[in-house]
């Protein structure tokens, strides 16, 4: 569990860069055969305030993409653009460009609520709702207009989050009643059940006892065989342990003394954590800093 | 310090006797005096109350009509009638209005706009505008404005425009209560802002909600102030049975009550008050329930 999933990324290694792509490749992404998401150039703003800066990256599909750094850098700020939750700050906007499967996710006639549907996203502090078990689960598909097979679908997702033999005999009893690792598990039991493609995970297990975390970081290794996910963590040690590619970010200090999220290097995670070509990150890594 | 590392090189045990602070239990004194005169003055006012009123607090209290010949026979029905159909009514209109407002300014306004800070500015302010100043609204407006008359209706839409302030910033206070990780969770799963607020927002804040809607109704129920010209003052020997039937309410009967020279109609005065104070604590004792049988641990 503490080596680099280094097995996927070997294959997209061997795999042929695919031409597209490659304008938009950061130094330290090689080929990246079978992208979800394209970022190019992407600055998000609060206000005037612009917290990142320029990012480009490519994610693969089915692995698992970690963004590190320290606090400040954007990294969260980032993962909110790609199931655009960013919309709902007031004065937040974006520069440059995202694609979904080459489309673009900030055009005009992109609706945000079906980005989410496809795009589903765990948050930093479990937030299962104030609802039973069961009606946790069923929440996403019920608002996406499913009426029948409910019960599939609830217990096909707490297996597929190994939530089900602990809850199967509780289902009508609160999600809140459960320990905190359950209740992460609950809601990322929650996002499968719509069926996302992508899960974005924005710093899942800084909330949970290390237990809870193995449980969790076990989880998503079974679910990267489904699943795109994105994780951004404090956690070196869990990017190590789970990802396929590292994205490393920190905040860069302007002439006016203004900060901003920069992505300084994006690699196979293996690459990153051995032999950064950045001295930032190898700095950061090596806990010099941050 | 320097008291303390000599003790511990010397071996002493150390002390650990303090200075006396007399300001603690003086303090602790001045709360529990200011409690017991809170506390003191509702007591006194209920046992005097239940004491004037108890030889006329039977049946012929709510059996009966009011009347100004024979103290013996009179009753309070019609108040009594009166006071619960206004209250209901005035629930049907405000509550609705008030959290519909409640839940745009909480959940659609931008509250960088001036004209929904205008908006917040002032329903605090209506707020505290006095009763009577509602009465003559209601008078000018829907009485002879709209036309509906010196009727039920009349009085319950001039007491919602009295409490729907304070039904509104209760019901804002019970939706900001509900945190915004719920919102977030929801709207990830791609629900839409109107099936956040309906599935999620709403159910979490209807305790709340309640709570305040009837504190709110239990302020309304004692008002005598807008009704008085809001024709509640009549002589009434009927429950209404309409929207548009005249009225009157529990305070202008005991008012009225108090006014007369005989002693019997003081009595009665008191006896009508424990009926009042007796819906009011209903009330309010629903109100306790509802938060704390409803009460949320996020």
């Amino acid at each position: 569990m503490t080596e680099p999933r280094q097995g996927t990324a070997k294959q997209d290694e061997d795999a042929p860069p695919v031409q597209t792509f490659l304008r938009y490749t950061h130094r330290g992404a090689p080929g990246l055969a079978d992208t979800v998401f394209e970022v190019a150039d992407l600055s998000v703003y609060y206000g005037d305030y612009e917290a990142v800066r320029d990012v480009t990256m490519a994610i693969g599909r089915r692995q698992i993409t970690a963004m590190i750094g320290p606090s400040g850098c954007g990294k969260s700020t980032v993962l909110r653009c790609f199931n655009r939750m960013n919309d709902l700050i007031p004065g937040a906007r974006v520069s440059g460009k995202i694609t979904y499967h080459g489309e673009d996710l900030y055009a005009p006639e992109v609706d945000a609520i079906e980005v989410r549907r496809r795009i589903g996203m765990v948050f930093q502090k479990p937030n299962p709702f104030p609802k039973s078990i069961y009606d946790n689960i069923a929440y996403g598909p019920r608002v996406n207009g499913v009426r029948k097979g409910l019960d599939d679908i609830v217990e096909e997702a707490l297996r597929q989050a190994a939530l089900w033999d602990e809850v199967k005999d509780k289902l009508k009893e609160s999600g809140l009643s459960l320990s905190g690792g359950q209740q992460q598990r609950l809601c990322i039991a929650r996002t499968i059940a719509i069926k996302p493609e992508v899960i974005l995970m924005d710093e899942p297990c800084s909330a949970l006892d290390p237990i809870a975390t193995a449980k969790i970081e076990d989880l998503m290794h079974g679910l990267a065989q489904d699943f795109t996910i994105i994780i951004v963590t404090h956690n070196m040690q869990q990017a190590a342990r789970v990802s396929d590619r590292t994205a490393f970010f920190t905040a860069d200090v302007d002439d006016q003394g203004v900060r901003h999220g920069r992505l300084v290097e994006y690699d196979l995670t293996g690459q990153i954590f051995t032999t950064p070509s950045d001295k930032r990150t190898e700095d950061y890594i090596t806990g010099r800093f941050g | 310090m320097t008291a303390v590392t000599d003790r511990e090189a010397t071996g002493a045990p150390p002390r650990l006797v303090g200075p006396r602070r007399p300001l603690e239990p003086a303090f602790r004194l001045t709360l529990l005096v200011s409690l017991v005169i809170a506390v003191l003055f509702l007591v006194i006012l209920l046992v005097y109350v239940v004491t004037e009123g108890w030889p006329r607090l039977d049946a012929r209290l709510w059996e009966n009509f009011p009347s100004r010949l024979f103290p013996e026979r009179a009753g309070a029905q019609s108040a009594i009638f009166g006071t619960v159909y206004v209250i209901a009514l005035t629930a049907v209109f405000c509550i609705p209005i008030g959290v519909m407002t409640a839940i745009y300014l909480e959940e659609y306004a931008d509250r960088e706009r001036w004209y929904n800070r205008i908006i917040e500015l002032n329903i605090q302010n209506l707020a505290a505008v006095p009763s009577i100043v509602y009465g003559i609204l209601g008078l000018g407006i829907i009485a002879r404005g709209i036309g509906l008359g010196i009727t039920l209706i009349t009085a319950a839409l001039t007491l919602s425009l009295l409490v729907l302030p304070v039904v509104i910033i209760a019901a804002r206070e019970a939706i900001r209560a509900v945190p915004n990780s719920i919102r977030q969770g929801s709207l990830a799963l791609g629900a839409t802002q109107w099936q956040t607020i309906w599935r999620q927002v709403l159910p979490a804040a209807v305790p709340g909600m309640a709570t305040g809607a009837i504190l709110a109704l239990s302020r309304a129920i004692g008002e005598a102030a807008p009704l008085l010209l809001l024709g509640a003052v009549t002589h009434i020997t009927f429950s209404p049975a309409s929207l548009t039937d005249s009225y009157t309410v529990l305070p202008i009967q005991i008012f009225n009550w108090i006014k007369e020279p005989e002693a019997e109609f003081h009595t009665l005065a008191a006896a009508a008050i424990v009926i009042l104070l007796t819906i009011l604590l209903a009330m309010n004792s629903v109100a306790i329930w509802l938060r704390n049988r409803y009460q949320k641990r996020w």
